[in-house]
C-alpha cells in the first residue's frame, strides 16, 4: 500500500518557537487517519506544510507522491481542505463561496452540492458576514466535499457543529472514503476520531508521540476492572502492572497493564467472581496519558473519569 | 455600570497599540511645520521679497492647493499659507485612521466582542477613540504653536494656527466616528470619511480659485480663512468646534440604536449560485473590489470635473490682476496649463492611494486567512496574485484615463474651446506609470516584508509632500527622485516624454516582479 502522506523528521520554526520538531506522519492511501493533539501541538502547522503554505527547514514531506511546496498547485487539484478557522469574504454569499472554490479547483458536482446543502441545512443565500462559526464551517465542508478529491485535509472540521451536524459530517466522510478518498482529520473530539478513523497519530509539541491503529494504541494502555467477589482478592497489591487497587468490602477496582491482565484475572477469579466489569480505556484516557506532563495529574484525572463512568453491570 | 464604563482601560489599550504609530504621525506633522517655517523665515526677509512672493502666489494653482493669498505681508502669513493645507489634511487623515481603526475595525474583526463582554459600556470604545484622537490633535496643535513661535513668528498668530489645527482634528474625528457607525465594513467607513475630507478640500479649492462663497461651506475653508497672522479671525473656531460637537449627537444615537457588529444597513440575502465570472482570481478580485473601485473612480472623476471647469475662469482672473498678468507674460508660461499641471499632480497622488490600497488587497486577503482557501484549490500563488493585480492595473489605467477625459470635457464645456481635448486627456493618462510604481512597491513589500506592507502608503504621502513642498524645502534631487511623479514630464506645460515614462513604468513592473518572487518563496500567514 502506498502512502498518501509521508512526513519524516519535519522541522518548522517560527522565530524561537519550534512548531514542528521532527514530526513523523504516515497516512496510507484510502485510510482515515486521526490526527490528535492538544492546542498548539502543531496540527494546523502540519496541515499548512502539507498544503505548501509553509516551507519546512528539515525533514521530508511527500503528498500524493509529490512535493507539497514546489508542486503545490498541481497537488491541490487532487485535495480538498477545510481550515480550522474558516474565514470567508463577508460580502459574498455562502453559495457563491462554494461555487468560487469549486470552479477554481476545476469544477464541482452540482448534484452533490445540492445534496450536501440540504444535509447540512445551510442557506446558501446568506452573506458570509452573517454566518455563525458553525455555518462558516459548513460552507467550507460543502465546498470541500462536493469536490471529487483524492485526499481530504480536515483541520478540526466539526469544532463549531452541533451533534446532528456532526452525524451528517461523519456520513459524508464515510461516503468519501467509500469512493476511495484518503482523509487526514485533526480533532479534539475523540468520539469522532473513534467513530471515523482507522489509524491515529498523536502529536505533542511538534513531535509524534504515538501512531498506530486504535487497537495498537490500546495495547499500550491499561484496562479498568471493577469486580465483586465472594472473598477479598489477595495478592493484587504485589502484582506488577496493577495500579491503584481500591477495596470496598467485596468490591475491588483497579487498573491493569494489558500484559498483566491474565495474571490479574486469575487472582480475581480465585476469590469467586459475582459480577465483573472491564472496559478498555477510552480515547480520553489515552489522550490524557499522553499529555499528562505529570503522570500523577493524568492518573488523578483518569480516576475521576472512571468513577464518573462507573455503572454496575 | 453605565454606557461609558471601561473607557480608561480602552484608552490605555489604544495607547499601547499605537505607541509607535501615533508618535510617528505627531512628530512627522510637527517636523513638516518646523521645516517649512525655517525654510521660509530664511527666504523672505525684506518687504520687497514678501511682496514678490505675494504676487506670484496669486495663481489658480496655488489657490487650489493653499487657499486665498490674502494678507501675505509678513513671514507668519507666508508660512501659514505654505503649510496650513498639508498640516490640516495630515491631521484629518491621522484622526480618521485612528478613530476607524479603534472602533469599526475592532468591531468587524470581532476583537471588540471580547472587550464588550468584559465590563465595558456601549459607548466606551467610541469615547476612548475620541479621547485619544482629541489628545493627539491637541498635542499637534500645541507642538505646532511651539515650533512656529520658536521660528520667530508672532505668538498670538502661532497659538491661533495651532488651535485651528487641533479644531480640524476634532471635526474629522467626529466625521470618522459617525462614518464608523454607518457601515459594518471598516473599509467603507474609511471611504466615507475620506470622501468627506476630499469633498471639503475640493469645495474649498474651487471656492478659493473662483473667489466665491463656496470656501465658506467647507471646514477646511473655515480653517484657512482664520488667517492667523493676518485677519486673525478667532471666531471661526466656533463653527469648527460646533461642527465637531454636532457630529457627536448622530454618532451616539447611531451607536445606541444598532446591534454590535452591524451597520445601519441590514444585509440582504444574495444569490445562491455564483455568476459565471466568479470563478477565477481576477473574477474574485473584481467582485471584492468593484465597490471601492467605483467609489474611487467617482471621487476622482468629480474632482477632475471640478478642476476642468475652473480652468476657463482663470483668464478672467488674470485679466483682473495686472501683476499676475505681468508675471505670466514674463515667464511665458500659460497659467491655465500651469494650473492643470498642479491639478493633475494632485489627482495622480490620490489615484496612487487607490493603487496602493488595491494592490495591498493581496496582503489583507492573506492576513484575513482567505487567501489560504483560494490557494488550496489548485491556484498557484503567482496566478492568484497576478489575477488580483490585473484588476489593480486595469482599474488604474481606466481611472487615469477618466481623470484626463473628465478634466478635458469639463474644460471644453466651460470654455467652449475643445482644441486641447486630446492633450488634457493624455496628460491624465501619462501619469499612470508613476501611479503603478506605488502599486509595484506595495507588491514588493507584500512579497518580502509583509508585516510592513502598508508602508507603501508612505510613498503616496512622500509624493504629495514632494510635489507640494519639494521646491520650498529645497529637497535634494536624490531625495525627490523617490517620488515617481517627479520624473515624468509636467503635461500639459511640457510635452510627453517617452523616456522617463518608460523608465518609471519599468521600475514599477520591476518592483512588482521582485515582489512576486518574494511571495512565492515565503510562508503564508494563516
Amino acid at each position: 500500500m502506498t502512502n498518501a502522506i509521508s512526513m519524516d523528521g519535519v522541522v518548522k520554526t517560527f522565530g524561537e518557537v519550534r512548531a514542528l520538531d521532527g514530526l513523523d506522519l504516515h497516512v496510507a492511501t484510502g485510510e482515515v487517519h486521526g490526527f490528535l493533539g492538544p492546542n498548539g501541538a502543531g496540527k494546523s502547522t502540519a496541515m499548512r506544510v502539507l498544503l505548501g503554505m509553509l516551507r519546512t527547514e528539515a525533514g521530508s514531506t511527500r503528498l500524493l507522491g509529490g512535493d507539497p511546496w514546489s508542486q503545490a498547485s498541481e497537488l491541490h487539484r487532487r485535495i480538498a481542505y477545510v481550515p480550522g478557522d474558516v474565514n470567508l469574504w463577508p460580502t459574498l454569499t455562502g453559495g457563491e463561496v462554494i461555487d468560487l472554490l469549486g470552479r477554481m479547483r476545476g469544477g464541482l458536482d452540482d448534484r452533490r452540492r445540492a445534496e450536501l446543502l440540504e444535509r447540512f441545512e445551510l442557506d446558501p443565500t446568506k452573506k458570509a458576514r452573517t454566518y455563525s462559526k458553525g455555518n462558516r464551517q459548513k460552507v467550507a465542508l460543502v465546498a470541500a466535499l462536493s469536490a471529487d478529491a483524492e485526499l481530504l485535509l480536515l483541520d478540526e472540521p466539526t469544532s463549531g457543529l452541533d451533534p446532528l451536524m456532526e452525524a451528517a459530517f461523519q456520513q459524508s466522510v464515510d461516503e468519501a472514503t467509500a469512493q476511495g478518498a484518503t482523509v487526514l482529520l485533526s480533532s479534539h473530539i475523540l468520539a469522532e476520531v473513534e467513530a471515523l478513523c482507522d489509524k491515529v497519530s498523536i502529536i505533542r509539541a511538534g513531535r509524534t508521540v504515538q501512531s498506530g491503529t486504535l487497537a495498537d494504541l490500546r495495547h499500550l494502555t491499561r484496562t479498568t476492572v471493577v469486580a465483586e467477589t465472594a472473598d477479598r482478592v489477595r495478592g493484587l497489591d504485589a502484582l506488577p502492572g496493577v495500579h491503584h487497587p481500591e477495596f470496598h468490602d467485596h468490591r475491588v477496582t483497579f487498573d491493569v497493564d494489558t500484559d498483566h491482565l491474565d495474571e490479574a484475572m486469575r487472582l480475581v477469579s480465585a476469590a469467586g467472581v459475582r459480577s465483573l466489569t472491564a472496559h478498555p480505556p477510552t480515547l480520553e484516557e489515552l489522550f490524557l496519558r499522553q499529555y499528562g506532563d505529570d503522570v500523577a495529574a493524568a492518573d488523578a484525572t483518569a480516576e475521576r473519569t472512571r468513577s464518573g463512568d462507573e455503572v454496575p453491570a | 455600570m453605565n454606557a461609558f464604563t471601561g473607557t480608561p482601560h480602552l484608552i490605555r489599550l489604544i495607547l499601547r497599540r499605537d505607541r509607535v504609530r501615533l508618535p510617528i504621525w505627531i512628530l512627522a506633522i510637527t517636523a513638516l511645520v518646523g521645516a517649512t517655517a525655517s525654510a521660509i523665515t530664511g527666504l523672505y526677509e525684506t518687504p520687497e521679497e514678501m511682496a514678490g512672493y505675494a504676487s506670484t502666489a496669486d495663481s489658480p494653482a496655488t489657490r487650489l492647493m493653499s487657499g486665498r493669498p490674502d494678507g501675505l505681508d509678513n513671514v507668519g502669513a507666508i508660512t501659514a499659507y505654505e503649510i496650513s493645507v498639508s498640516g490640516l489634511v495630515a491631521v484629518a487623515l491621522m484622526v480618521t485612521f485612528l478613530v476607524v481603526r479603534h472602533t469599526r475595525t475592532e468591531e468587524e474583526s470581532g476583537h471588540a466582542e471580547l472587550l464588550r463582554a468584559t465590563v465595558s459600556g456601549r459607548h466606551a470604545a467610541m469615547l476612548a477613540a475620541a479621547v485619544v484622537a482629541t489628545a493627539a490633535s491637541v498635542t499637534i496643535g500645541i507642538l505646532d504653536a511651539v515650533v512656529l513661535v520658536a521660528s520667530g513668528l508672532d505668538p498670538g498668530g502661532s497659538v491661533l494656527h495651532g488651535t485651528v489645527l487641533a479644531a480640524v482634528g476634532l471635526v474629522f474625528a467626529g466625521v470618522a466616528a459617525a462614518a464608523a457607525q454607518l457601515t459594518s465594513a471598516s473599509r467603507s467607513a474609511l471611504g466615507i470619511a475620506m470622501g468627506v475630507l476630499a469633498l471639503s478640500f475640493v469645495v474649498r479649492g474651487v471656492g478659493d480659485v473662483a473667489d466665491n462663497a463656496l470656501s465658506w461651506l467647507s471646514p477646511l475653508g473655515w480653517a484657512l480663512l482664520t488667517q492667523p497672522y493676518g485677519a486673525a479671525r478667532w471666531w471661526l473656531l466656533l463653527p469648527l468646534v460646533a461642527l465637531a460637537v454636532a457630529l457627536v449627537g448622530p454618532t451616539v444615537w447611531l451607536t445606541a440604536h444598532r446591534d454590535a457588529g452591524a451597520g445601519m444597513l441590514h444585509p440582504r440575502p444574495g444569490p445562491a449560485r455564483a455568476r459565471g465570472s466568479l470563478g477565477t482570481a481576477t473574477g474574485l478580485a473584481w467582485r471584492l473590489q468593484r465597490g471601492s473601485i467605483l467609489g474611487w473612480t467617482t471621487g476622482l472623476v468629480l474632482g477632475a470635473l471640478l478642476m476642468g471647469s475652473v480652468g476657463p475662469e482663470l483668464d478672467d482672473m488674470i485679466a483682473a490682476n495686472p501683476d499676475l498678468a505681468e508675471f505670466f507674460a514674463s515667464t511665458g508660461a500659460d497659467p491655465v496649463s500651469a494650473f492643470l499641471v498642479t491639478a493633475f499632480g494632485l489627482l495622480g497622488v490620490v489615484a496612487a492611494g487607490f493603487a496602493a490600497s488595491s494592490a495591498l488587497r493581496l496582503r489583507s486577503e492573506e492576513s484575513a486567512g482567505r487567501a489560504e482557501a483560494v490557494l488550496a484549490t489548485g491556484l498557484s500563488r503567482t496566478r492568484w496574485a497576478l489575477g488580483s493585480l490585473t484588476v489593480t492595473v486595469v482599474a488604474t489605467v481606466v481611472i487615469m484615463g477618466l481623470i484626463g477625459l473628465a478634466t478635458a470635457a469639463a474644460f471644453a464645456a466651460a470654455s467652449g474651446d475643445s482644441s486641447s481635448f486630446g492633450t488634457f486627456t493624455a496628460a491624465g493618462l501619462a501619469l499612470t506609470p508613476a501611479v503603478l510604481v506605488v502599486a509595484g512597491l506595495a507588491v514588493l513589500l507584500t512579497g518580502w516584508l509583509p508585516r510592513y506592507s502598508s508602508a507603501a502608503f508612505a510613498l503616496v504621502v512622500f509624493a504629495f509632500v514632494q510635489s507640494y513642498l519639494g521646491n520650498l524645502l529645497d529637497l535634494p534631487g536624490w531625495l525627490s527622485a523617490f517620488s515617481p511623479f517627479w520624473h515624468l514630464a509636467e503635461m500639459p506645460v511640457e510635452d510627453f516624454a517617452v523616456g522617463p515614462a518608460a523608465t518609471v513604468l519599468a521600475v514599477g513592473l520591476g518592483l512588482g516582479a521582485l515582489g512576486m518572487v518574494g511571495l512565492r518563496r515565503r510562508d503564508l500567514a494563516g
